[in-house]
């Protein structure tokens, strides 16, 4: 095996260090569900998988997911259940971690996936919010996956989908009603941003080997702030980059 | 046995016929991405339904296609989109450019969607529930309000709700497994449901396992045997998803034309399921294995 690696095979190997062992993990599509996999099989043996669809597994499917809902994800469940119990463990506090997919993301971490443009006549109409929503207002912390490029990482989104940090200010989610943490992770192919305790504005933690920060800047169409340390992003481990190559699920982005 | 009087078999062009007048609000894909009734979603196309209400958590490609056919008058969804590749193109072309016409959008979320139904199914105008704080889906669907702290959340009660299942008897009870979605609630929530199934059993199926039931037959008004009328979305212990099919659609109805194509070739130029199924490459979808539940006990004595 060869010590190269894809600037998404890094981030799901990223994504996967944000699973500690015995969560509860609202898994989501694409490269989360193959971040699960490697967390499980690696450094969080008792992690569980939550899907929407009415899922918990305690271990990732033996072959490839097009969706959460495939036969191989559904033989061999903890539960297979209706979405609305799933949704009431979510309610209680019970997930610890989600995984959300947009196609923007602001300097406080709302996402959109509704609408670019003005939602009566939008310049262009994304799928919308599925469970993304959902995650973001009641999981305990959640992690988002995206290509760094300025047109996704945005001064304020159009359309606030998912909120992370609302406008940034002290306190607004608890202040809102928003039971859960909100974001923890901005994981994109360029760094990771993380986020202070209580909310307000994404910092660069680390950035990718291979990048720099000059490029984040560059990159991200807002004034970014930079933490105080600020590292370099471990590269993924030979365990790890195993499993994710088992699993051919990347790519089909 | 399956032409008795009480009997609810019929074909899918008679269920959609008798069952679905313009103007409906149909719930349908309730499974999320297994169990969508594709089959029933194209029969509205060729018997070309207008002015529909779809109601439905993420359909996968089904609510695309019905949209780029023109039959749709409003949304009401947490999703719409092709789940292989994301974007729902004839989803844009309809909420960006009115083609083939405009359409009306009530965003929801997964959650709340499910709230709507079982608020109908309760017979309750809405249902309170912490999820879209914050969101500003809260702005564009009049539906969902912020009321002390809590979001209420309006009944949506469709007037049918189309469920594949993977089998059924005549009388229309209903056998499913795997993940449910959102199915439960939609069918309670609507006036009348129409089943399609993989088998068509013997009562003495069904009637052995009344846990497994999905919903009282006094709902359901129609039973249609339709093998494969789930494709290309996943049957479990049935068929597999078919991910070439939808990547090509995906790809196909990227421009207006392309769709046009497809739906000639898949909707319009097939008569039924049945010649459809002879088009589909089925050798690579079939599930073949056999991995039985352990039956229960339901001695009485």
């Amino acid at each position: 095996m060869s010590d190269a690696y894809t600037s998404q095979e890094l981030m799901i190997a990223v994504a996967a260090r944000e699973i500690r062992d015995r969560e509860l993990v609202f898994v989501g599509m694409r490269l989360p569900i193959v971040a699960y996999a490697v967390a499980r099989n690696t450094h969080a043996p008792n992690a569980r998988g939550l899907f929407e669809v009415g899922l918990m597994r305690d271990h990732a499917a033996s072959s490839y997911l097009g969706t959460m809902g495939d036969p191989p994800n559904v033989a061999g469940a903890l539960w297979a259940t209706r979405m609305s119990n799933v949704m009431a463990l979510m309610a209680q506090g019970g997930v610890d971690l989600g995984f959300i997919g947009g196609a923007e993301v602001d300097r406080y971490g709302n996402l959109n996936t509704s609408y670019v443009g003005p939602p009566e006549r939008p310049r262009v109409k994304l799928p919308g919010s599925g469970g993304g929503a959902d995650i973001a207002i009641l999981s305990r912390r959640w992690v988002t996956l995206m290509t760094h490029e300025r047109r996704r990482l945005v001064e304020r989104v159009s359309f606030i989908t998912s909120p992370g940090h609302g406008d940034g200010s002290p306190d607004w989610r608890r202040r809102h009603g928003l039971l859960g943490g909100g974001p923890a992770a901005i994981i994109t192919t360029l760094c990771v941003f993380r986020f202070p305790s209580g909310g307000g504005e994404a910092y660069v933690d680390t950035v990718h080997p291979g990048s720099t920060l000059a490029e984040v800047r560059e990159m991200t169409g807002w004034d970014v702030s930079v933490g105080a340390d600020v590292g370099e992003t471990p590269p993924p481990t030979a365990a790890e980059l195993r499993e994710i190559r088992q699993r051919s699920t990347v790519g089909s982005q | 046995m399956h032409k008795n009087r009480l009997s609810k078999v019929m074909t899918m062009a008679e269920a959609i016929d008798r069952f679905v007048a313009d103007g409906a609000t149909v719930a349908l894909g309730t499974s999320l991405e297994p169990l969508i009734p594709f089959a029933a979603g194209h029969e509205l196309i060729r018997q070309r339904r207008q002015d529909l209400e779809l109601v439905g958590p993420i359909s996968d490609s089904l609510f695309d296609e019905l949209i780029g056919a023109g039959c749709v008058r409003r949304i009401t969804a947490a999703w719409v989109g092709n789940v292989s590749e994301g974007l729902g193109h004839c989803y844009r072309r309809a909420a960006e450019q009115g083609i083939p016409r405009s359409i009306e959008i009530h965003d929801h979320t997964n959650f709340s969607i499910s709230m709507a139904l079982w608020a109908a199914a309760w017979n309750v105008p809405f249902l309170p529930a912490r999820t879209l704080l914050g969101s500003d889906i809260l702005r564009t669907n009049p539906n969902v309000r912020e009321v002390d702290g809590l979001v209420h959340i309006s009944a949506v009660r469709p007037d049918v709700t189309i469920l594949h299942v993977q089998r059924c008897d005549a009388q229309g009870r209903a056998h499913a497994w795997g993940p449910l979605g959102i199915s439960e609630e939609a069918g309670l929530a609507a006036e009348r449901v129409i089943i399609s199934c993989e088998e068509l059993v013997d009562p003495a199926v069904t009637l052995s396992d009344p846990n497994r039931i999905l919903l009282p037959e006094t709902k359901v008004v129609a039973v249609v045997h339709e093998p494969g009328g789930a494709h290309p979305s996943p049957v479990q212990g049935f068929w597999k998803r078919d991910h070439a099919l939808d990547n090509a659609y995906a790809a196909e109805s990227r421009t207006r034309e392309g769709y046009e194509a497809w739906l000639k070739r898949w909707v319009l130029d097939v008569p039924d399921r049945k010649t459809y199924m002879t088009m589909v490459e089925v050798d690579s979808i079939l599930i073949t294995g056999n991995r039985p539940s352990e039956p229960v006990n339901f001695a009485d004595e």
